[in-house]
């Protein structure tokens, strides 16, 4: 059984003739330690799906179980409890908490699971050290370069150890050469420490990264490859 | 849970002091103000029922009714005779001790010195009344009393006045024709409750200003009788007994109004303090109204930092904050600044309410009840203010805040 499953997903927004739909019956299981880029033009629901699958939001119709647990039918609370303890998130743009030092950003997930404060001290100085950020625990995200910000945010996320790490673009505002060390990153956390990784991504260099690629096209999955084992 | 919230508020307001201190500003100024004003005012009140009671204690002053003249067909009503006075001591049960006094105006001369002052003609009785204590000398003998003879106590304000350095004891004086041996000084009482200068007082025994100073034609006029009641007497009725036993010294008739009045001193601390008191609670009220207007600060300014910090709300949010959680942090931080301000604002009255006690003479006393309260109200009021920010934030959607700019 899959580690994620989205069953015939469906999401509406708006009413009547406003009425948009961004994903029009999905169907797709995601299993433990994947590495999977989600691409497709622009509306796609690339975001939508993400969305739902980072239990941020709920489908309109279907059924989305995670690790055997219905998420369609859990209240807002019990989704926040699910993204507490089986998720991490990582931003397009970043979201680190502004005039806050990157420790005390990535302690911010283990301060909302109550983790001691010399624990989380703790674990979140070997979260900085993971994405090579070792030193830089006192500086704030004015002080460090977009790169170095979102590897504070990738350090928020597996400060956790998220079974699951969603990131919706994370490199989109990056110049090549940060993108790449991100995905090395990224690749580096799927391979060694087992995260599943949910990555959507525009460009083609970037998935490459990845072990499956599913496509979006108008609200529907229009092509899911996955690449042969270890190249 | 609370205990997190505390330490994110902590946290927030460290990060941006300048605007938590204008933030709590009108905490602050609406604090110190009620605090000020209550503890002022408590002041006042005190000073007031300070001064009554330095008067004397349970003390009626009985003057002939100047105003009620018309009943008397025309003719103002008579002063008071000597044999009232004993009468009311003899008839009255609950009175402890009766003065009948008069007083006169004039100028009082040692060597160069001058000082217009008032003599007040008493008798013994008199001190315990009036609360009058000896600091020096000793008071009246009844032979003195008796014989008129020219004898004196002065006031300090005399003392220091016209005998500037020298001891007064002993010493010869001269109030208008009369030349007085000072057998005694009192001791100082202060300020009255009017502003007067209690202490410019001379005392002389009642006979000796009658018929020295008025006068042999009114040598039996008293216009003034001090009466002291028994503590564990109602004054009221004390004043009822001898209301009924003047009325018959004085042959009125059922339907004649009094021709004297009784004033209780009791009565009138009680009349000064209550008003005293409407205007302290009457100043704390407006105030209160700078403190409200506070509170409304707060909650602007927590509108504007919810709003601000939209895209915090939305990544702590998908972290996996609880609605609670968060509406715990705002509220929290709130009721944080409201309390700084209300802490800062408790200081900052006391500085002000001992500086202004001291500039308007008025005692100082530290009210714990009034800055508990002011403390629970700028608390209270960071929940009720901050209730409605903290409640908008914590309703946000996670991913409407996280795209929000
Ligand atoms: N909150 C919303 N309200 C209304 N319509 C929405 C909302 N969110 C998304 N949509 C619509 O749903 C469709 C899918 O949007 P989605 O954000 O999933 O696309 P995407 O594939 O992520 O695109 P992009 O590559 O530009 O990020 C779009 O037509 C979009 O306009
Ligand atoms: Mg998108």
């Amino acid at each position: 059984m899959s580690l994620l499953e989205f069953r015939d997903i469906t999401k509406t927004y708006g009413m009547g003739t406003a009425a948009v739909q961004a994903l029009r019956g999905v169907s797709l299981g995601i299993d433990k330690g994947e590495f999977v880029a989600v691409m497709g033009p622009s509306g796609s629901g690339k975001s939508t799906a993400m969305n739902i699958l980072g239990c941020l939001d709920t489908p309109s119709t279907g059924a989305y179980v995670f690790e055997g647990a219905h998420v369609e039918t859990l209240t807002r609370d019990q989704r926040a409890l699910l993204r507490r303890h089986y998720l991490g998130f990582v931003f397009q743009g970043f979201n680190l908490l502004n005039r806050t030092s990157a420790q005390e950003n990535v302690e911010l997930p283990l301060l909302y699971r109550g983790v001691s404060p010399a624990e989380r001290r703790r674990m979140a100085l070997e979260a900085l050290a993971s994405v090579g950020l070792a030193g830089w625990e006192h500086h704030t995200p004015g002080e460090l370069s977009g790169g170095q910000q979102q590897r504070v945010a990738i350090a928020r996320a597996i400060a956790t150890n998220p079974s699951v790490l969603l990131a919706d673009e994370p490199t989109g505002n990056l110049d090549s050469a940060r993108s790449v060390e991100i995905m090395q990153l990224l690749t580096q956390l799927n391979q060694e420490r087992g995260i599943t990784v949910l990555m959507v991504t525009h460009e083609p260099d970037m998935a490459q990264y990845a072990n499956r690629i599913i496509r979006f096209v108008d609200g529907l999955v229009a092509d899911d490859t996955r690449k042969e084992a270890a190249l | 849970m609370i205990w997190n919230a505390f330490l994110l508020a902590i946290r927030e307001i460290r990060r941006n002091l300048m605007r938590a201190f204008l933030t709590t500003l009108g905490i602050v100024i609406g604090v110190a103000a009620v605090v000020t004003m209550v503890t002022l005012g408590n002041g006042a009140t005190r000073s007031i029922q300070e001064q009554v009671s330095s008067l004397g204690s349970n003390l009626l002053i009985m003057r002939p009714n100047r105003s009620f003249g018309a009943g008397t067909g025309g003719s103002s009503p008579p002063d008071f005779k000597l044999v009232d006075a004993e009468a009311i001591e003899r008839e009255i049960p609950g009175v402890r001790a009766v003065a009948p006094s008069a007083l006169r105006g004039g100028s009082a001369v040692y060597l160069q010195q001058n000082w217009t002052t008032q003599a007040t003609g008493i008798t013994n009785d008199y001190f315990t009344v009036a609360n009058w204590e000896i600091a020096d000398g000793r008071i009246f003998s009844d032979t003195e009393q008796a014989g008129a003879r020219a004898v004196c106590i002065i006031g300090d304000t005399l003392r220091t006045k016209l005998f500037a350095g020298h001891d007064p004891l002993g010493q010869k004086m001269r109030f208008r024709s009369l030349t007085c041996e000072v057998v005694g000084t009192l001791k100082p009482k202060g300020q009255g409750g009017f502003g007067n200068d209690q202490d410019d007082v001379i005392l002389m025994p009642l006979k000796t200003l009658l018929r020295r100073v008025w006068g042999a034609s009114s040598s039996q006029e008293i216009p003034t009788i001090y009466i002291s009641a028994k503590d564990g007497y109602d004054t009221d009725e004390v004043t009822q007994d001898i209301t009924a036993l003047m009325r018959q010294r004085r042959n009125l008739q059922g339907a004649q109004g009094d021709n004297f009045q009784i004033i209780d001193t009791k009565q009138i601390a009680q009349t000064l303090s209550s008003t005293t008191q409407i205007l302290t609670a009457l100043l704390g009220a407006v105030a209160a109204v700078s403190l409200l207007v506070g509170g409304i600060g707060i909650m602007n300014i927590m509108l504007v930092s919810v709003t601000e910090r939209t895209r915090e709300i939305g990544t702590r949010l998908a972290i996996g904050a609880l609605e609670r959680e968060v509406l715990w942090q705002f509220l929290v931080e709130a009721v944080v600044l409201s309390s700084l301000g209300g802490v800062i604002g408790i200081a900052l009255s006391l500085i002000a309410s001992i500086t202004l006690s001291n500039v308007m003479n008025l005692p100082y006393q530290f009210d714990p009840f009034i800055n508990l309260l002011a403390f629970g109200f700028s608390a209270g009021i960071g929940v009720l203010f901050g209730f409605m920010p903290a409640k908008r934030a914590a309703r946000l959607d996670p991913i409407e805040a996280l795209r929000h700019e």
